[in-house]
């Protein structure tokens, strides 16, 4: 009897379920191993400003946070989030459909229709969330999806929790799109998902023509604006409203972790019918509402960004400095020009990038190092994002720091 | 078309990817004996798409994994 169980536990050999990421964890190792330091562990100890942090010990000039607007210490923005913590609580406990709508989270969605001028505003938890409740809602079993392949994860992600088609065309290829969307059975339900920039290499999509013939087609369209909101557009409503199709465009998904400067997601929309998706998107329904203090915050910054027109002609400033500078020093970039706030340093390899990587921290400088598969064709990426709170001096310490590095890694 | 004559156009659409010139038989894989990444099969997919004027969404890629697989499934989506 003994024996026999003894052979029970034997026979069944447990299977390690976390053995399939083996080949990750080698390559780590094998980078760490060559002394670099590890780029996916940074810790901020102390941060002085939206451009400066005291990173890994040292004093370092923030290049690759996204704070486009530089809000996150704006003094309006903290004081509307610590008098929100005072009178509100620090946090919510609840769905925004029970206990989780406080004054704040209405206040935002005003805050948003106004920024938009558009009828309808649902705030998430973060852009993630935005992205996956939006997509797998509209489109279910059934109906197709056509989205560019350079699509953010959040896309793809909400794509597969929908169970709808996925059909993907080459990156920003207006003719692939459309020979795509013809093909679609007749009758079928369709949305077109484009991104306003395209965070990788930092350029922007072709939404006037892509817009048009999605609609030609009969699909509805959503565009992911995360990178643009704030300083692309005469409103700062993003690419949409830059090239005049903001109208045409169904859902307009935004983030408040960049350009606002704090944390949450969103979607704005004419719909008519919009708000019944507070009701049936389960990335909405089934996690808390965002703390009251965040809510507040958020308000007030995007409030701000309405008037954000000289801010915004200087962060175009130091993305065209930046862009000019590095070309000059012998950088492959991701576009000829610049396109956005984001500039994308190609490196030869996962090797040369991750020791130049380490080279411009020593320097005093912060970059993400973006490599696959958040890349397009294999690439590794010093991905740079210019803040409007940058000044015109910093980008010319931040050109000798890219020289100094680029030539004792051997990249230029 | 009937099937051998889906499977010759698709072997004359595949050679510009078939780098190393792998012989290919109805169990010939994509990721595995042919080491396509993911941009070789949207590429692949695409002249497939273009060739037959059909669509193969991710969802029915992610069911073909051999080269048998595929001719049978261009030829059922190009039958409809």
């Amino acid at each position: 009897m003994a024996t026999a169980m003894t052979d029970t536990i034997t026979a069944a050999e447990p299977v390690d379920l976390l053995s399939k990421f083996d080949p990750i964890i080698q390559t780590r190792e094998q980078l760490l191993a060559a002394g670099v330091e590890d780029p996916f562990n940074l810790v901020m100890e102390q941060v002085l400003s939206p451009t400066r942090a005291i990173c890994n010990g040292r004093d370092t000039i923030l290049l690759g946070t996204y704070n486009y607007m530089g809000m996150t210490f704006d003094p309006d923005v903290i004081a509307a989030g610590k008098a929100a913590m005072e009178d509100f609580g620090a946090g919510t406990t609840g769905s925004r459909v029970l206990n989780g709508t406080f004054r704040d989270h209405r206040d935002v969605e005003a805050a948003l229709r106004e920024f938009y001028d558009m009828d309808h505003a649902m705030v998430f938890s973060t852009g993630y969330q935005a992205n996956l409740g939006i997509i797998s809602t509209l489109a279910g079993k059934g109906d197709y999806i056509i989205l560019d392949i350079d699509s953010h994860a959040s896309i793809y992600d909400g794509c597969a929790m929908g169970n709808a088609e996925i059909v993907p065309f080459r990156h920003n290829d207006v003719e692939a799109l459309e020979k795509r969307l013809k093909r679609i059975p007749e009758g079928a339900g369709k949305l077109v998902v484009l991104e306003g920039v395209y965070s990788m290499m930092g350029d922007v999509a072709p939404l006037k023509e892509m817009v048009r013939i999605a609609k030609e087609n009969g699909a509805m369209v959503l565009v992911d604006e995360a990178h643009s909101m704030g300083f692309i557009g005469e409103h700062g409503r993003g690419v949409a409203e830059e090239q005049g199709v903001l109208d045409d465009v169904d859902f307009i998904i935004g983030t408040f972790s960049k350009s606002v400067g704090t944390v949450g997601g969103f979607c704005v929309s004419n719909h008519p019918k919009f708000e019944v998706l507070r009701l049936v998107c389960r990335p909405y329904v089934f996690t808390a509402a965002l703390p009251p203090a965040v809510m507040a915050s958020s308000a007030t910054s995007i409030r701000k960004l309405m008037h954000g027109g000289n801010k915004r002609a200087h962060l175009w400033e130091n993305s065209r400095t930046l862009h000019a500078g590095l070309r000059a020093l012998g950088f492959q970039l991701g576009t000829e020009t610049p396109q956005s706030a984001i500039i994308a340093v190609i490196m030869p390899d996962l090797e040369k990038g991750a020791m130049m990587w380490e080279a411009l921290l020593k320097e005093g400088l912060y970059v993400n190092l973006a490599r696959p598969p958040a890349t397009p064709a294999g690439m590794t990426l010093l991905r740079c994002s210019l803040c409007a709170e940058h000044s015109a001096e910093q980008v010319q310490t931040i050109l000798g720091m890219f020289e100094r590095a680029g030539k004792a890694i051997g990249i230029i | 078309m009937t099937p051998a004559d889906v499977d010759a156009k698709i072997r004359t659409l595949i050679e510009p990817f078939n780098k190393k010139g792998v012989a290919i038989e109805d169990a010939t894989t994509f990721a595995g004996d042919l080491e396509f990444d993911s941009l070789t099969v949207m590429d692949f997919v695409a002249e497939i798409e273009d060739e037959f004027d059909v669509i193969i969404s991710m969802n029915q890629q992610a069911e073909i994994e051999n080269w048998g697989q595929l001719v049978a499934a261009v030829h059922k989506l190009q039958d409809s």
